[in-house]
């Protein structure tokens, strides 16, 4: 997609190209067999298709013959978008030249260019989730709009919306200048980031964790952290989505039930994944220059590396939290905090926290927010308030295992109430 | 690329005062900064709301009425043409008006008509 978008300037015709490409891909390789580079032999496809689109379409507008003109080099088995085999060396080249990053970009640079130009702070936020998951990721519109609970054609109409706004406005296939990467590199971290906690805990339907969505966003941290070797936050982005998938296979039980933090068999943990997450953020620290992904990365790293829920250094935990409100002063942080400090120093001193952020339009949303106040209340004695705070948690949006959870909770509080 | 940035802010003080000077001190240099760049077209200000006259022509009838088409809190109060290559440059540009910083400047792109 990305070299397609660099000779057409245009994603939806890119997308057409590219689509062309896989057509032909399907009808070929069975017969005749998969050629040594399968992303070369599409993107090439793609290219000549694109080329043939333009060259139908240049005599009616000029806007198409500027981008005829700004014809790449051909692709010499150059690696597709599917492959991470990406010189991270041609990348940090270009961004420290940003006036030179113009037109003469290898394909690992259009690849960043095209994540960038999807997270374009101009576009809507949605959009920006959207188009990188359609675009950079790969997935079809049908799934997107499933993992975001709307129906396709709405998801369809957002795409369309977008590439036109893209196209129309005049955002442009290109790095960002340098003094422009810490606002625009944040919007593309926040990107990532939203696409893995939607994976991680699905807002709706039968399964708690949507692992396609997992991966597509630590696929697209990993590319990321690749293609900008000097930037901590996209190493830590990429580290906390290691550290916190780890835990996947303990987060459900045998019949897809959510296991807590504090339940799961920690002896299911990925410990490769750990210990590769663990090295990622270390070596981000290393750098002295601090942002909100390497602390909730650290935060990750602090549960990954504890023996059980009670031998964790929840001291530690509060404090990260409390730091990481320097970024994210937001209910949602605060009330994390809430439950490290109720952990270290007991429910009454958790609860107190979290009582004081009240009735925060967000958090009464937030159906973790009941869930951790209700297992306080329920510490506290307070039965009645906690099966209280679990049946406001079951009026919100939730995965089944999520809804099951709940259910089990509120059981065994009606239950410590009659004993 | 053309841009047009439409300017959306606060009615313009009186001249002669200090905020009316320093109005045009910052505007100075911003159109300087544009036109020493090569893409600034043309901008300038606008009368009040007060002076304008709304068009329509409705089955060849022309309708006139006076004051804006749309009553709206901001005033639109001037416009900015500048052909620049992307934009991240238009962008840029719009956030060195003065109007972007007591207003708001909306960036929006220019149709190419072929003449």
């Amino acid at each position: 997609m990305a070299v397609v978008t660099r000779l057409t300037g245009d994603l939806e015709a890119a997308e057409d190209a590219v689509q062309d490409a896989c057509a032909l891909a399907l009808a070929k390789w069975p017969a005749e067999g998969v050629p040594s580079s399968p992303g070369g032999w599409l993107a090439g496809v793609a290219r000549h298709k694109a080329l043939d689109r333009l060259r139908r379409e240049a005599r009616r507008a000029e806007k198409e013959m500027a981008a005829f003109r700004r014809e790449p080099a051909p692709p010499a088995g150059e690696p597709g978008l599917g492959e991470p085999g990406l010189a991270p060396g041609e990348t940090g080249l270009a961004l420290g030249e940003p006036g030179a990053a113009g037109d003469r970009l290898g394909p690992a640079d259009d690849e960043l260019a095209l994540i960038f130009m999807c997270c374009h702070p101009a576009l809507d936020p949605d959009a920006r989730i959207a188009l990188t998951l359609r675009c950079v990721c790969g997935l079809p519109t049908a799934e997107i709009a499933a993992a975001f609970l709307v129906p396709e054609p709405t998801m369809a109409q957002r795409l369309v919306r977008a590439k036109r706004k893209i196209r129309m406005a005049g955002i442009r296939l290109r790095l960002p200048e340098r003094e422009d990467l810490p606002q625009r590199l944040a919007a593309v971290l926040r990107v990532g980031y939203l696409v893995y906690t939607q994976g991680h805990t699905a807002p709706a339907g039968p399964d708690l964790v949507r692992e396609d969505l997992c991966d597509q966003a630590i696929r697209l941290a990993r590319a990321l952290t690749a293609l900008l070797p000097g930037e901590p936050e996209a190493a830590g982005l990429l580290a906390l989505m290691l550290l916190t998938d780890a835990r996947r296979a303990a987060r459900t039980g045998d019949a897809g039930e959510l296991v807590l933090l504090s339940d799961q068999d920690r002896g299911r943990w990925d410990r490769a994944k750990i210990a590769e997450g663990d090295a990622l953020l270390e070596r981000a620290l290393r750098a002295g220059r601090p942002g909100p992904y390497q602390l909730h990365a650290a935060i990750a790293a602090c549960h990954s590396c504890a023996p059980s829920a009670e031998q964790t250094d929840w001291r530690e935990i509060a404090a990260l939290y409390g730091e990481l409100l320097r970024y994210e002063p937001t209910a949602v942080t605060e009330a994390n905090r809430a439950v490290a400090v109720a952990m270290a120093e007991g429910p009454a001193a958790g609860l107190a926290i979290l009582d004081n952020l009240g009735e925060h339009p967000r958090l009464a949303t937030w159906p973790q927010f009941h869930i951790a106040r209700a297992a306080l209340l329920r510490q506290t004695g307070r039965h009645g308030d906690a099966a209280a705070a679990y049946r406001a948690a079951l009026r919100l949006g939730l995965s089944e295992p999520q809804r099951a959870f709940i259910e089990r909770q509120l059981a065994g509080v009606s239950r410590g109430r009659r004993s | 690329m053309k841009y047009m940035f439409l300017l959306y802010g606060p009615d313009l003080p009186e001249p002669g005062t200090p905020q009316a000077r320093k109005l045009l001190e910052d505007w100075t240099v911003a159109r300087q900064a544009m036109a020493d760049a090569g893409v600034l077209i043309d901008c300038a200000p606008l009368q009040p709301v007060s002076a304008s006259t709304t068009v329509r022509v409705r089955n060849g009838e022309t309708l006139l009425t006076d004051g804006p088409a749309a009553e709206i809190k901001e005033v639109f109060g001037g416009f900015t043409l500048i052909e620049c290559d992307g934009l991240d440059d238009a962008l840029k540009w719009a956030a060195r008006i003065p109007t972007a910083h007591d207003g708001k400047v909306e960036v929006r792109p220019v149709i190419q008509v072929a003449s």
